[in-house]
């Protein structure tokens, strides 16, 4: 399954590629534009092309993503979508009130995350060890705040507020937050959180 | 050296806008570079002086200095395009005093006070316990200054383009041409053939203009209104009572908010833009402007793109509607990419129907903004999108690649296009001292504004957030020591530039754009035998 990180991979290319087109573009033609030459006669037609590419392109962006990411559909289809987990957290006076030290996935399961803001406007992001990002919502205050996600590989995330909240805001940081382990694993851990506890 | 005493008011006033605006900007990239060394983890300061900053940036970049040096302009070519007087002298000269007196409170709040709920304002943020009330109360103070100087120009521009003192014309057919409807009306004649083709009444950067600016009342009017109840909030916080924030709903007022910011960015800025492509564009050429119906009548769309497109910045919000998420952030949004990329062909079009040209500073700098634009708004059109926003909302991304290689590429060097244009039709052909200097500000300016663009959307997406410290974290400190070089450049850009100005006008010519100095002894003329 495609995730951020393979998207952000072929984005880093395609960018340069056209960045690389755009200012060379711009070389080109600045050069040309100093120098005598010939005005192509159907200005016009060209004129209409590129018109029917802006559009074509503005749209397929969308159609593609829709196509190729699979969280779009997630996403509109929320409300419907049958879970195999489902998480609260609340988040009052730059802490995430979570319901146990470390949200314990099993791999391959899907699962919703409603947040609650008691205060101020916060954001909700999982981030990989490496401080690459997996997802992020907005958590407004008085709103319906949930996520559907479904997990696929192992690894550790952190928890970030992705929302400014006010200077303190950097708080809202905890790190191995969600665990997403094979299912032995799982049970494993969870073991080791029972006999903790007796 | 300029000789103050022999321009006109007109002259004189967007002078006066242009100094303060480049004063302003000053201040927005020493801001900008601050924020960048502290992010390398130099830990300058503590995160309630930074988050000030970060508060006031965009306030002084945005009002202080890039609508300042815009009304300047627009005080200056709106009556002499029309070729009538300005409404107002004075009210064009409040509007420079109000919005810089209002960004310098807003700044103060910042610096005094420590106000940081940044631009953004998210309700309840603003009127929480977070920030003292002489904080609020000053920046909502600051702000309805700005907005109201936003508004004084707003109404003076519409009042030159509507005024009847030197000539009677009916208003029915002029408001028509500042809307761009004799475009669409043109066009209809020609794919129907019925009828002739009129010229239409109004010059196209007028009408740019004229429609860029119903859009900046109707900003003026939300972030003022906000303003408002900030203060209202901020008065009985001074006085011992802490009203409840409850009575506004947070998502409603984040709709609110991003429809009135979003025309400041999507609106306002892409169409005062257009608009100053097309008037410099034939004025360099000479040559009519390709394709005048379509543009005029592109801008007319434009109008209804820039009131529906703030849903982009509400694609994370899961409390937001599917459809308005779909419609509003996506669809029409797309369509920035189509107006935006009709003006940029209709601009190069224009100047190639007039080719060979002479490389000058204005058709460098119009041609570098051109550049930025064409990689700033396809970043946005990106972000703009339901799956990528899941993973490049709020992150650096956003900022960088999108919103800095706008303003600061794009808006930036269609500004000093504009600038090194208008120079010598306001100084009374005042050369500037060193072409040298021209240049070293455009090639600094250019590859320091695109370099350190660039590297913030690499750590954006490498997963850093926009408006987020990482103290101890060296995670993208790499990224952001490429982003403080380039941004190095473009600082040395600013001083080649002011230099160049300052030494070509003189200290005296600087100051007396503002006060009339007492005449110095001149220096005796050597007689001839």
């Amino acid at each position: 399954m495609i995730e951020s990180a393979d998207v952000f991979s072929l984005m880093k290319v395609v960018y340069i590629i056209y960045v690389a087109i755009a200012v060379s573009f711009i070389g080109m033609y600045s050069f040309r534009l100093t120098r005598d030459g010939r005005i192509p006669a159907k200005m016009n037609g060209i004129f209409y092309a590129w018109v029917g590419v802006l559009i074509f392109t503005g749209v397929g962006i969308h159609i593609l993503t829709f196509n190729k990411i699979p969280w779009v559909k997630w996403d509109l289809s929320r409300s419907k979508m049958k879970v195999d987990k489902e998480f609260n957290v609340a988040i009052a006076n730059y802490q995430f009130q979570l319901p146990a030290k470390h949200l314990l996935i099993e791999e391959g399961q899907t699962v919703r995350f409603n947040l609650e803001s008691k205060d101020y406007t916060y954001g909700f992001g999982l981030f990989r060890e490496d401080g690459s990002m997996l997802f992020q919502m907005q958590v407004v205050p008085g709103s319906k705040n949930d996520i559907v996600w479904k997990f696929n590989k192992p690894s550790n995330y952190a928890i970030r507020s992705t929302e400014y909240s006010g200077p303190k805001g950097g708080n809202l940081f905890v790190k191995n937050a969600v665990i997403v382990a094979s299912g032995p694993a799982i049970a494993q851990l969870m073991l080791q959180k029972e006999v903790k506890q007796n | 050296m300029l000789e103050v005493s022999n321009l006109s008011p007109l002259q004189r006033l967007a002078l006066r806008f242009a100094v303060i605006s480049l004063v302003f900007y000053g201040v927005t990239i020493l801001e900008g570079m601050m924020m960048r060394v502290h992010q390398i983890n130099f830990d300058l300061m503590d995160p309630d002086h930074y988050f000030a900053i970060m508060g006031a940036h965009p306030m002084v970049g945005i009002f202080g200095s890039s609508f300042m040096l815009a009304f300047g302009a627009f005080y200056f070519l709106v009556p002499t395009l029309l070729k009538k007087d300005i409404y107002s002298q004075r009210l064009a000269e409040l509007t420079w005093m109000l919005m810089a007196v209002g960004t310098g409170i807003v700044w103060l709040s910042g610096f005094l006070f420590r106000y940081a709920a940044l631009y953004t304002n998210y309700w309840p943020l603003p009127v929480s316990k977070e920030f003292s009330p002489y904080a609020l109360g000053s920046f909502a103070i600051g702000n309805i200054l700005i907005m109201a100087g936003v508004g004084v120009f707003c109404y003076n521009l519409f009042g030159t383009v509507f005024h009847q003192r030197d000539e009677k014309k009916p208003i029915g057919p002029l408001l028509m041409s500042a809307l761009g409807i004799d475009g669409f009306i043109n066009i209809y004649r020609r794919l129907t053939k019925k009828g002739i083709e009129k010229e239409p009444i109004m010059p196209l950067p007028v009408v740019a203009i004229f429609r860029g600016t119903i859009d900046t009342i109707l900003d003026a009017l939300v972030l003022g209104g906000i303003s408002v109840v900030f203060l209202y909030h901020a008065f009985y916080a001074f006085m011992g009572t802490d009203l409840s924030a409850n009575w506004f709903d947070a998502l409603i007022y984040k709709n609110i908010y991003w429809w009135g910011l979003d025309l400041i960015a999507d609106g306002l800025v892409l169409i005062y833009v257009a608009g100053t492509w097309y008037l410099l564009a034939t004025l360099i050429s000479g040559k009519p402007l390709f394709m005048q119906n379509i543009a005029r009548a592109a801008l007319l769309v434009e109008l209804v793109v820039s009131w529906n497109v703030w849903g982009h910045h509400l694609l994370s919000d899961q409390g937001q509607p599917n459809l308005m998420k779909i419609v509003s952030g996506e669809m029409v949004t797309a369509f920035e990419l189509v107006t935006m990329g009709i003006a940029v062909f209709i601009t190069l079009t224009t100047l190639w129907q007039a080719r060979p040209l002479k490389m000058t500073p204005p058709l460098m700098f119009l041609l570098a903004g051109i550049l930025g634009f064409s990689l700033g708004v396809p970043a946005g059109i990106i972000q703009a999108d339901l799956g990528m926003n899941r993973i490049l909302h709020n992150t650096q991304w956003v900022i960088g690649s999108h919103a800095h290689m706008q303003l600061l590429v794009g808006l930036g060097m269609t500004l000093y296009a504009a600038l090194y244009a208008l120079f010598p039709m306001l100084t009374n052909n005042t050369e500037l001292k060193s072409s040298f200097l021209t240049k070293f500000h455009f090639w600094a300016h250019l590859i320091g504004g695109i370099g350190m663009a660039m590297a913030m959307g690499f750590a954006g997406m490498d997963g850093m957030l926009r408006r987020a410290i990482y103290p101890g974290d060296a995670t993208f400190q790499s990224h952001m020591i490429v982003a403080a070089f380039f941004g190095s450049l473009m600082i040395l850009a600013y001083l080649a530039m002011m230099y160049n100005i300052i030494s070509s006008i003189g200290i005296r010519g600087l100051i007396e754009i503002f006060v009339k100095l007492p005449k110095g002894q001149k220096k005796a003329e050597p007689v001839e035998a």
